[in-house]
């Protein structure tokens, strides 16, 4: 059995500026949750995104304690400015 | 009941015939448009961008909750993406009912839930030159986070 998967993360405006990228791949242990990977991603910019940023798991919005499972796609969304 | 981001102008007639029902006395209509200052900066243009399958999915929940509490017989959400000009509508609302307070509820309703939940983003272009992404939170209290973050995040 596998003990890593593989979650797609997404991030938009100002943080897909300040972290360089729009989607970044993420390798996480079996049993991550999307906190997990808010922290795999503050560990490689931790300046990009704020530490406890609104998430999004397979577009709708998430808490930080849902596990992840392969092909997931984690959104950190910034605060929205619509209309 | 329909949501769409588009990327083309957005016509108000064409979403006033969308909802025209002989059955409603009532259509109401909320446009927003791209304004020419914000927080004391002259602003020249306004880029939007979006998650977009999940912004439709947001903004046909919120239809569905002006649906139900307002019992309108139609609504319509259009918002635009993409290079706006000054005074362009970045988007409307139409909602049509039987009598004008339902209608007009509704689409105040609307606007203030997009504002709220939908995830759309907007850079704007001043005239120094300058850009940056709106932050509608900034000098504001800071957003709750989701129960339980505190031990995940250290």
């Amino acid at each position: 059995m596998a003990r890593e998967i593989q979650v797609k993360a997404l991030l938009f405006a100002s943080y897909a500026d300040a972290f360089g990228s729009a989607e970044v791949p993420l390798l996480l242990v079996v049993g991550s949750t999307v906190g997990d990977a808010v922290a795999a991603l503050r560990a490689k910019s931790p300046a990009a995104i704020p530490a406890r940023p609104l998430v999004a798991l397979n577009e709708r919005y998430a808490r930080y304690d849902e596990v992840l499972t392969q092909g997931d796609e984690v959104a950190v969304i910034p605060p929205v400015a619509g209309g | 009941m329909r949501a769409a981001l588009v990327t083309r102008p957005i016509d108000p007639a064409t979403l006033v015939a969308e909802v025209a029902d002989h059955s409603c006395g009532a259509v109401s209509i909320f446009l927003g448009t791209v304004r020419n200052a914000h927080a004391g900066k002259a602003v020249t243009g306004m880029e939007y961008k979006a998650y977009e399958p999940m912004a439709v999915r947001e903004l046909e929940a919120i239809l569905l909750r002006a649906r139900e509490r307002f019992a309108v017989e139609h609504i319509v959400v259009e918002h635009r993406l993409g290079r706006l000009e000054l005074g362009e509508v970045s988007v409307a609302i139409v909602a049509a009912h039987p009598h004008r307070r339902e209608a007009m509820d509704a689409t105040r309703f609307t606007i203030e839930e997009i504002k709220k939940t939908v995830p759309i983003w907007k850079l704007e272009h001043y005239a120094d030159g300058s850009r940056e992404w709106v932050d509608p939170t900034r000098g504001a209290p800071p957003v709750q986070p989701p129960a339980n973050v505190a031990e995940v995040v250290g």
